[in-house]
């Protein structure tokens, strides 16, 4: 491994300080990371092309405007098919979750910039706030009825023992399963795409044949960089529609 | 054959493009180690350990990766450990999340969605209203239509009508005339009739006195004299006889 040109495929995921507040070695100390930057340029461009671009109201839209409206009208129609109409007043919550993953994921495929949904610790945050979400609605609607949720209709009653085991430990699983399917899919796809990049690299040093023998882990590069684009935004709908599915379950309780 | 001098300029192309990716690879590693250099605010091992990285890059020593790999291994420290698992980040990770996703979220159910929803709003609105707009108009049309069928029926029958009372008109006219014209002869030929008649009468009625009289001269002529008065009773007797 102590080849001249090693690459590290680690290093891409390393948080660096930019600069911090508060004093230092303090008990106060907050860190602006190059993962809170990434976060703020997201959320920028987020709001930026979407106030810009609908900025003229037109009634017949132009480019920008009009990829706008199909976002929009996107996330709308995947909120009402799973949640009902009553899920439109979450609305604007999976569709900031949907844009945040969706343009985070984007942006973690411009090299040297920092991918913020490969860290755990962001998605399962995300995913912790739509479970919080879903318990505290399921419950401030449906009071102890949400609890209708463990127990499926038309279940005959010698079953129940085990079935409601079962929802519970599938309820419980959620978050992980939310969190650790985009955190996963983002790691290992930033993991895989660095380790062939580095193997152009590495076989480039060994003269002629090295470079022929190059060309295979590139043109893999080339395709693992159109399948990490795909699974961007791949990722971003999947992670918005078990949103949507999961607060349908809270408006709507009973199976 | 002929590819061969092509194959190689392509190497050296590519050759020349990789050793630049290599040198902005080390020169982004430069420059995150002077970054964290002067933020100075790592923990010590980060910056050790991307100075390691940054050695590697530059490349001459198979010790630079030993020192990291081994301090990777004794640390335990918080932050030796993989970058998406060290916990030493997730406090600051946390807390940026939870700002940036708020004002992502304040902005979007602010003003994004309802500007984005009001425009389709309005267009929906307006789609509608033309489309009411263009039924009413058919409507409209098929209403003028209508009427005007029913006029120009109308207007057929009134015509059909006035001919037919012209007709009819000319014809009472004609028949009054003709049966005018007919009386009139009828009563002329009566006239004419009588006339005759009464000619004839007064004619026949002569014929006695006229006999008497050519009897009488005759009468006279041959005999020399007579008596009016048997010549006219001989006359009479004959007539009647």
């Amino acid at each position: 491994m102590a080849d001249p040109n090693k690459v590290d495929p680690i290093h891409q995921f390393a948080i660096t300080d930019i600069f911090s507040i508060g004093g230092e070695g303090g008990g106060f100390n907050i860190a602006f990371t190059n993962s809170a930057l990434f976060m703020v340029i997201t959320v920028l461009a987020i709001s930026a092309f979407l106030i810009l671009s609908t900025g003229g109201r037109g009634l017949v839209p132009g480019r920008l405007q009009l990829l706008s409206e199909m976002l929009y009208e996107f996330v709308a129609n995947m909120v009402r098919s799973s949640a009902g109409s009553e899920g439109m007043k979450f609305f604007p919550f999976v569709f900031s979750l949907f844009m945040f993953v969706l343009v985070a994921n984007l942006l973690g495929m411009v090299p040297y910039f920092f991918t913020i949904t490969s860290h755990i610790i962001v998605t399962f945050a995300l995913a912790m706030l739509v479970i919080t979400v879903v318990l505290v609605y399921g419950f401030m609607k449906n009071g102890l009825g949400f609890l209708k949720l463990f127990v499926p209709a038309g279940v005959p009653g010698y079953v129940l023992p085990i079935v409601i085991p079962i929802e519970i430990v599938s309820f419980l699983s959620r978050p992980i399963s939310l969190s650790v399917r985009l955190f996963a899919n983002m790691l290992a796809g930033h993991i895989t795409l660095k380790v062939f990049a580095g193997f152009i690299v590495t076989l480039s040093s060994f003269g002629f044949v090295g470079w022929l023998g190059a060309i295979l882990p590139f043109s893999m590069t080339v395709a693992l960089t159109a399948l990490e684009f795909l699974v961007s935004a791949l990722q971003a709908y999947v992670f918005a529609v078990l949103t949507s599915m999961y607060l349908n379950d809270a408006i709507h309780p009973s199976h | 054959m002929f590819g061969l001098p092509k194959l190689t300029d392509l190497i050296d192309q590519a050759q020349t493009l990789a050793g630049y990716s290599v040198r902005a690879y080390q020169g982004a590693s430069k420059l995150i180690l002077g970054i964290q250099m002067a933020s100075n605010t790592t923990t010590s091992h980060d910056t050790e350990a991307t100075n390691a990285t940054a050695t590697d890059g530059h490349a001459t020593d198979a010790t630079a990766t030993d020192t990291h790999a081994s301090t990777a291994a004794d640390g335990g420290g918080h932050s030796d450990v993989f970058p998406p698992f060290d916990p030493a980040s997730f406090g600051s990770q946390l807390l940026w999340l939870a700002l940036s996703f708020a004002a992502l979220y304040i902005l979007m159910s602010k003003i994004a969605l309802p500007r984005i929803g009001e425009i389709l709003e309005v267009r929906r609105d307006r789609i509608e209203g033309d489309l009411a707009e263009a039924e009413r108009l058919r409507q409209k049309t098929d209403q003028a239509i209508e009427a005007y069928e029913t006029d120009l029926a109308n207007a057929k029958q009134k015509a059909h009508t006035i001919a037919e009372e012209s007709r009819e008109a000319i014809r009472k006219d004609l028949d009054a005339k003709r049966a005018d014209v007919e009386t009139d002869l009828a009563k002329k030929m009566a006239t004419a009739e009588s006339r005759i008649q009464s000619t004839k009468t007064e004619a026949l009625g002569h014929v006695d006195e006229i006999a008497s009289d050519t009897a009488h001269a005759m009468v006279t002529n041959l005999l020399g004299r007579t008596a009016q008065k048997a010549t006219k009773d001989a006359v009479a007797k004959v007539v009647k006889g």
